[in-house]
C-alpha cells in the first residue's frame, strides 16, 4: 500500500537539465515544488580525471535506472527491436548535464520554421516525403528572452554573432538576433583550433568559437575552467561545468519551496474521473509512495516522458495518459549523429587537455544558410572541430591502415600518432517521419516488470543526403590543414538510442498532431506538463540541451502566471 | 576530504607504493616473458626504481597458468621492445586479475575458458602450448584469434575468438594506460609511450603552449593523488 504524502503544487518528475532549470521559476515565485529523482546528488569528489571509471566502468557508484530502462530499437516496423550498445544518459540530481559535454546552442530562426520558409524560398515540394514536420507554434524571438535568462543564470560562455541585429563578425553571424552577449567570452583556443580557424577563412566560410555551459572565466563565485581534459563523460572537479545542480538547484532550495526527493523512481502518473492528474506513484527501494499535487511537470527525458505516459493507463486514458489521440511517441527522432569524419595529421595537435566544447564551429552549411537550389535535401549540419582526448581513447585510435592494432608495429605508430588524430563532430538538421516513433516493447522489461521504450526509427533519405554533404565539407577542411589521411563513417541507417533524442510529445496547436501545447501542458490533461526536448518538433543542427532549458524555463514560467488557470 | 566508508575505498600515494614490490611481473611468473625478449624486458624492469615496477603479491583470480598465459599474451599486444618498456612491466596483468574480482566479476569465466581455447589452438594448430611458441608464432596464433579464425568446433571459446581477444586487448589497454589507481600503468610507462603528460587540474594557457612545444613536463601523477577524490565502488 502506498504512503500518501502532503500535496504539493508542483512535482516535478525528474531534476536534470530541464527539470533542474524549471524549479528555480516556480520556487521563486512560491510554489510548493517537490523535485523526484531517481538518482543522488553528486559532487566533485566524485569527479575524479579517471579514465577507466568514468568511460569504461560507466560511474559505478550511479544509480542506473536509465541504464536498466535502455529502450530496445528497430529500423523498420516489420522487425524485432533488439537491445544494442549502452545508454550514456544518468540519473543524479542535476541528470546528464553532470557528465555531458555542454555545448549550449541556441537554435536558429529557421529551425522553428522549417515548413514555411520552405515552402517560401524553395515550395512545398521540397519537405521531403513522409516527413511529419511542422512549424513550431512560435518563432525564435518568443524563445529569445529563456535563452537569456539560461544563458546569464546557469552561465553560458560563448562569442556572440548577433546582438540586436549588429553582426559581429566574431561570433556566428547566421545566429538569431539576441539581446546582450554571452556572460562569458568563449573557451580559449588552442594552436590548433586557431590553426582550423584560419584554414576555414582561407576556405571562405566563417569559423567562430561555440557556446558552452561551462564558466570561461569566474563566475558566480566558481571558477573558470582548468582544462584537464576529461570533460568528455567527466564531473567537473572545479566546478566550471554549470551543471542545474550548482546553479539552479541549490537557489530553489534557498527559497524553502522545493524539496528534493532522491532514490525516487516514478512508475505511473494518477489521474481522477475528469481526466485531470492528481499526482505520481513512485518507489524508494520496496517502499511505495503517492504524492499528490496540483500540477504535474514530466521531466525524466524523452525515452522516460514517454514511456510514463504509456504507462498511465486509465479509464479516461486507455491508451495511455494524454495519448486518445494517437500522438504520444509519434514524430520522435534523435540527432543523426553518425557519419563522421576523421583524419590523420603529419604533426601533433596538443588535444591533451581539451574539452568537447573547445572548438571551431562552421556554421555556413546548416539550417537555411546557404542556397538549397541546387541540393537535393533541406536543412544542412554544423562543423565542429572540436579538442578531445584522452589516453585510452588515444590508444583505441584506429590505425589508417598503417600498422595492425597491436605489437611492436603499433607501438611505435601509436609513439609518434598518439597526438595526430582529429575528429569532427557534425550536427545535422534531422526531421520528424510518420514511421519512426516510439512506443511500450511487447518483451522487454525494466526490473520493476514495466516494459521499457521501444524505438522504431531510421535516418531517411534527407539525413543521409545532409551526412554526405557535410562529410564533403569536413574532408575539405581537413585537407586545408594538411590531413594524410581521411576516413569517412558510413551515411546511417537505423536510430539506436540517442542522448540527442527529440519528439514524442510533440508541442504544437494542433491537438490533432501534437500532444503538448505552446506552453508545453497537455492538450487533453491541462495540469500536466511536459519538460525537454521531446517537445521540440526540429532539431536544428544543434545540441539540444540549452533550447531545453530555455522551453523549460518558458513553461516554469506559465505556469506561474496561468497558475489558478492550469492548477484549479 | 573524502569520508571512509567501507564503499568507498580510498587509495593514497602510499597505498599504491606499498602495492608495488620489487620484483617484475615478468620475473613473477615462470617463462611469462617471451623467451626471445626476455632480457630486453629484464634489464628494462631492472633499470627502473623499485618502487615503480609492477606490483607482486598472490594472483586473486587467475591461476598460475592462466597467469602465464595471459602474460604471453599481453605480452606479444603491448611488446617490450627498444622502444621501451610494455603491457607487462605496466602491470596489466596484476591490473585484469584485479579488475576480475571488482567491475569485471562477470567476465571469469570468459578469461577462463578463452585462455585455455586460446592455449588448446595452439596445440592444435601450432603443436605447442601458447607460451612455448617464438613471438612470431604467437602473433600468427593471436591474428587467427583476433580474426575470428580460432572460433569452431574444438576450441572453447564463449562464442567467438574474436570477442576473446577483443575483450584482452581493451582490458590491456585500460591496464597500460589508464589512471595507475587501478594498479596498471606502473611508472606512467602507458603514458609515456603515448607522450601524455600526464594528470592535472588546471592546464594554464601557457601550459598549453608549452605542451604544443613539447616542453610540458610529465606531471607522473594518479588522479587520486590530488587529494580531492573518492574512488567509488559500486552502488551501494
Amino acid at each position: 500500500m502506498a504512503t500518501q504524502l502532503r500535496s504539493a503544487d508542483v512535482v516535478v518528475v525528474g531534476l536534470g537539465a530541464a527539470g533542474g532549470v524549471a524549479v528555480q521559476p516556480l520556487a521563486a515565485a512560491g510554489l510548493d515544488v517537490v523535485g523526484l529523482e531517481a538518482g543522488t546528488w553528486l559532487d566533485r569528489r566524485d569527479f575524479a580525471p579517471d579514465e577507466i571509471r568514468n568511460n569504461y566502468r560507466d560511474w559505478p557508484m550511479l544509480v542506473k535506472k536509465t541504464e536498466q530502462e535502455r529502450p530496445t530499437s528497430r529500423a523498420r516496423s516489420d522487425q524485432t527491436a533488439n537491445r544494442i550498445g549502452s545508454h550514456p544518459m544518468m540519473n543524479a540530481v542535476g541528470g546528464t548535464t553532470l557528465h555531458y559535454w555542454a555545448q549550449s546552442w541556441r537554435l536558429n530562426p529557421w529551425d522553428f520554421r522549417v515548413v514555411s520558409e520552405t515552402t517560401r524560398r524553395y515550395g512545398a515540394s521540397r519537405i521531403p516525403a513522409g516527413s511529419t514536420v511542422e512549424d513550431w507554434p512560435f518563432g525564435y524571438d518568443e524563445l529569445e528572452p529563456y535563452y537569456d535568462a539560461v544563458e546569464h543564470e546557469i552561465g553560458v560562455s560563448g562569442q556572440a554573432g548577433n546582438v540586436r541585429g549588429e553582426i559581429d563578425p566574431r561570433g556566428n553571424r547566421f545566429e538569431g538576433a539576441r539581446k546582450r552577449a554571452y556572460p562569458m567570452p568563449p573557451l580559449r583556443w588552442t594552436a590548433f583550433n586557431e590553426r582550423m580557424a584560419d584554414a576555414a577563412r582561407g576556405l571562405g566560410w566563417y569559423p567562430f568559437p561555440g557556446p558552452a555551459a561551462i564558466n570561461s572565466t569566474a563566475y558566480q563565485g566558481r571558477p573558470g575552467c582548468g582544462y584537464h581534459g576529461f570533460c568528455n563523460k567527466g564531473g567537473c572537479p572545479l566546478d566550471a561545468k554549470n551543471s542545474p545542480h550548482l546553479t539552479t538547484i541549490p537557489r530553489a532550495l534557498e527559497t524553502g519551496n522545493l524539496r528534493v526527493v532522491t532514490r525516487a523512481h516514478v512508475t505511473t502518473i494518477e489521474v481522477d474521473a475528469n481526466g485531470r492528474a492528481t499526482g505520481v506513484n513512485y518507489v524508494v527501494g520496496n517502499n511505495e509512495y503517492f504524492q499528490p499535487a496540483r500540477v504535474v511537470l514530466l521531466a525524466s527525458y524523452t525515452y522516460e516522458n514517454v514511456r510514463l505516459l504509456l504507462l498511465s493507463k486509465s479509464r479516461a486514458y486507455p491508451a495511455g495518459l494524454s495519448n486518445n489521440r494517437g500522438q504520444v511517441g509519434r514524430h520522435y527522432f534523435s540527432h543523426h549523429q553518425g557519419a563522421g569524419v576523421g583524419a590523420l595529421l603529419p604533426y601533433d595537435i596538443g588535444a591533451w587537455y581539451g574539452l568537447p566544447a573547445q572548438g571551431v564551429a562552421v556554421d555556413d552549411f546548416a539550417d537555411d544558410n546557404f542556397d538549397h537550389s541546387d541540393v537535393d535535401f533541406i536543412g544542412g549540419g554544423n562543423l565542429w572541430a572540436m579538442s578531445d582526448r584522452r589516453p585510452i581513447s588515444a590508444a583505441n585510435m584506429g590505425t589508417y591502415g598503417r600498422s595492425r592494432a597491436w605489437g611492436s608495429e603499433w607501438k611505435r605508430f601509436i609513439r609518434e600518432n598518439a597526438d595526430r588524430t582529429h575528429s569532427f563532430y557534425i550536427q545535422k538538421t534531422t526531421l520528424p517521419y510518420e514511421d519512426n516513433f516510439l512506443d511500450l516493447d511487447p518483451q522487454v522489461t525494466d526490473p520493476l516488470g514495466l516494459p521499457v521504450i521501444r524505438i522504431t526509427g531510421e535516418y531517411k533519405g534527407n539525413e543521409r543526403a545532409i551526412a554526405a554533404y557535410t562529410q564533403s565539407k569536413a574532408e575539405e577542411w581537413y585537407r586545408a590543414v594538411g590531413a594524410t589521411e581521411i576516413t569517412r563513417g558510413g551515411l546511417g541507417g537505423q536510430m539506436g538510442a540517442s542522448t540527442h533524442a527529440y519528439g514524442g510529445t510533440r508541442m504544437g496547436d494542433d491537438p490533432e498532431t501534437n500532444v503538448v501545447d505552446r506552453w508545453g501542458f497537455s492538450h487533453e490533461a491541462p495540469n500536466v506538463g511536459v519538460l525537454g526536448a521531446s517537445v521540440m518538433g526540429t532539431s536544428g543542427a544543434r545540441n539540444p540541451t540549452l533550447t531545453s532549458q530555455a522551453l523549460a524555463w518558458r513553461t516554469a514560467q506559465h505556469l506561474v502566471d496561468a497558475w489558478s488557470d492550469i492548477a484549479d | 576530504m573524502a569520508d571512509e566508508s567501507p564503499g568507498r575505498p580510498r587509495i593514497s600515494r602510499r597505498d599504491l607504493l606499498k602495492t608495488a614490490g620489487a620484483a617484475g611481473a615478468a620475473a613473477l611468473i615462470p617463462g611469462a616473458a617471451a623467451a626471445e625478449e626476455a632480457s630486453v624486458a629484464g634489464t628494462t624492469a631492472a633499470a627502473l626504481p623499485p618502487a615503480t615496477v609492477a606490483p607482486s603479491g598472490p594472483l586473486m583470480n587467475l591461476t598460475a597458468r592462466e597467469a602465464e598465459i595471459l602474460s604471453a599474451m599481453v605480452d606479444r599486444l603491448i611488446p617490450s621492445d627498444d622502444m621501451g618498456p610494455g603491457a607487462l612491466e605496466a602491470g596489466a596483468l596484476r591490473f585484469i586479475d584485479r579488475m576480475l574480482s571488482e567491475a569485471e566479476a562477470d567476465s571469469v569465466s570468459a578469461y577462463r575458458s578463452g585462455l585455455a581455447a586460446l592455449d588448446h589452438y595452439s596445440r592444435y594448430s601450432r603443436g605447442a602450448p601458447f607460451v612455448e611458441l617464438s613471438g612470431r608464432d604467437k602473433d600468427s596464433v593471436l591474428i587467427d584469434v583476433q580474426l575470428g579464425g580460432a572460433t569452431g568446433a574444438g576450441a572453447g571459446f564463449q562464442g567467438s575468438s574474436g570477442s576473446f581477444f577483443n575483450m584482452v586487448k581493451s582490458h590491456t589497454w585500460q591496464g597500460t594506460f589508464g589512471d595507475p589507481s587501478y594498479g596498471g600503468n606502473v611508472n606512467f610507462i602507458g603514458w609515456d609511450i603515448l607522450g601524455y603528460p600526464g594528470v592535472r587540474m588546471r592546464v594554464s594557457a601557457e601550459d598549453q603552449r608549452l605542451m604544443e612545444a613539447g616542453q610540458l613536463p610529465p606531471a607522473r601523477r594518479s588522479a587520486y593523488e590530488y587529494g580531492q577524490f573518492q574512488m567509488s565502488g559500486e552502488e551501494d
